[in-house]
């Protein structure tokens, strides 16, 4: 009421004509009272609100809701397949290392046969030629010591030969008829001695 | 002069409503803050109770807004 | 504050005309406004349409799997109004999900676009959002009246209270459900027209430098900021109050499915 009576004051009209004339705005353009609250207005808002919300509301439901529910769609069935894959890849993955460690294990275990059979042809070779070695040594020492029995066969003969020579002169020296076969009794016994 | 009494009486009462403004800023407040300490309490179950929240602050805020449009009433269209 | 429109003319005076922004001018010419007047209601939901077109049409009309930035912003709409109504609605709920997405997507537009300086906000006008509201209203009742039959009514009667509170109950619960619409508008509109009005109100104190130097070199400067930091709040506004109207949509739409408690 208030606001009318300046309303009407501004524009040089009574209230009963401002509101006989249906106006919402003063003389200046101004709002008078709230704007929100003029019944004249509210047709117009209702009427272009009603045609917004429909065109939205077919436009959403036509072409942009089902075309973003198909991309979403669309990217959670790649990200499945994606995954998919992935998942694929990851197993063959897996294969292609079990193949590679039997292979090491293969390997590992043809290296240790390898190994073996040569150590044991290796052992074989050396004990064949230890045992040559072994037999040329025991044929060179026994020709040694059939050598040495000789010398030292021949050496005894000498000392003996030595001995009765000397014992002889001895003998003689010592003015004795020096007896062949005394002399040699006596050489054999201190010799055995 | 009636006009001018009249006028008053309206500015004052907007005056008036308005203290119930204050009356929505408190329960906004606690609703908030009551979200906020239990959201500390136990954060794993914070995120789904945001809507709840906010659905409190709408409630609480409108009678705010009831008030403050009481006194956009008194002052524009009595 | 109409009163002071005719000081305007003495050049150096404070004017203030919160509610101006809210009028409803027909676009060409002076004439009254009409029922089908082209008006600049016409032309701020005309944008809003074109905003919408633009987003979740043309933003997303490359269909690509690898989305560019519009492309998100359509898809992160969609998301966020799907999961709301899915969560708080229930999956059966799902076959509302365009008009719950019609709501959001509208309110959201208006109120942003009515950010803008000198724009009109649509949704400020309680016209509109009590269309809006009893759009929801109407839809919600016939359609639980339609699914259930009168055992729609066991939305009144909460069965978990004990026998004596229910009937004082059912009245609450009466009284609380045809008031719904009208929360369910004014808050939208009051929302909106409050944050414009508020910012139109610290805006005309900033010409104060004007009229005195001594007031106004502390004026000014401090209802320019007032304005930006209101209008940093009213732009976190304009969206919680779309996500609020949305939301509030959706329970709604779950107690007229499930109307048992």
């Amino acid at each position: 009421m208030a606001t009318e009576t300046i309303a009407a004051a501004e524009s040089g009209m009574s209230p009963l004509e401002l509101e006989e004339a249906g106006k919402c705005i003063d003389a200046h353009g101004g709002a008078i009272g709230m704007p929100q609250l003029c019944v004249d207005w509210m047709g117009n808002q209702i009427f272009w609100l009603l045609v917004a919300l429909v065109v939205i509301f077919f436009v959403l439901k036509r072409v942009a809701l089902p075309r973003i529910a198909a991309i979403l769609a669309e990217r959670q069935g790649t990200i499945t397949n994606d995954i998919a894959a992935a998942e694929d890849l990851r197993a063959r993955a897996v294969e292609a290392e079990e193949a590679y460690n039997k292979a090491l294990a293969d390997a590992r275990s043809d290296a240790q046969n390898i190994v073996a059979q040569t150590k044991a042809e290796i052992k074989a070779e050396l004990d064949e030629a230890m045992a040559k070695a072994d037999a040329e040594i025991a044929a060179r020492s026994a020709e040694g010591e059939k050598k040495i029995a000789e010398i030292r066969a021949n050496a005894l003969e000498s000392v003996k030969d030595v001995a009765k020579d000397t014992a002889e002169a001895i003998v003689a020296a010592m003015g004795g008829k020096a007896d062949g076969k005394t002399i040699d009794a006596a050489v054999a016994s201190r010799m055995k001695g | 002069m009636e006009g001018d009494v009249v006028q008053m009486g309206a500015y004052i009462g907007a005056g008036l409503a308005c203290t119930g403004m204050g009356g929505a800023a408190v329960g906004i407040g606690h609703v908030v803050g009551n979200y906020l300490s239990g959201a500390l309490r136990n954060p794993s179950a914070a995120s789904g109770q945001t809507a709840t929240m906010f659905i409190g602050i709408a409630f609480s805020e409108a009678l705010g807004i009831f008030s403050f449009l009481v006194a956009l009433l008194l002052m524009f269209a009595v | 504050m109409a009163t002071e429109a005719g000081a305007a003319e003495t050049g150096h005076e404070l004017v203030f005309h919160p509610m101006d922004q809210f009028i409803v001018k027909p676009l060409f010419g002076d004439g009254p406004v009409g029922l089908f007047t082209v008006t600049n209601v016409t032309l701020w939901m005309a944008i809003t349409i074109l905003a919408t077109i633009a987003l979740l049409v043309l933003g997303t009309s490359k269909r690509a799997t690898v989305p560019t930035r519009t492309q998100s912003v359509a898809e992160l709409c969609y998301g966020f109004v799907h999961k709301m109504t899915e969560d708080v609605a229930g999956k059966d709920a799902l076959p509302y999900f365009p008009y719950i997405m019609t709501l959001f997507v509208f309110i959201v537009f208006s109120n942003f676009f009515g950010l803008i300086p000198g724009a009109f906000t649509t949704t400020s006008h309680i016209a509109v959002t009590a269309v809006l509201a009893m759009l929801v209203f109407l839809t919600v009742t016939l359609m639980g009246f339609f699914k259930h039959g009168l055992g729609f009514l066991g939305v009144f009667w909460i069965s978990s209270a004990p026998l004596a509170l229910r009937p004082v109950l059912a009245l609450i619960e009466v009284i609380s459900y045809f008031v719904r619409p009208v929360s369910h508008s004014i808050r939208l509109a009051g929302n909106m027209m409050a944050g414009h009005a508020v910012i139109k109100v610290f805006a005309a104190f900033a010409p104060m430098i004007l009229i005195s130097v001594g007031v106004g070199i502390v004026v000014t400067p401090l209802s320019i900021l007032t304005i930006a930091a209101i209008y940093a709040l009213e732009v976190l506004v304009a969206f919680i109050q779309a996500y609020v109207f949305t939301i509030l949509t959706c329970v709604y739409l779950k107690d007229a499915l499930h109307p048992h408690h």
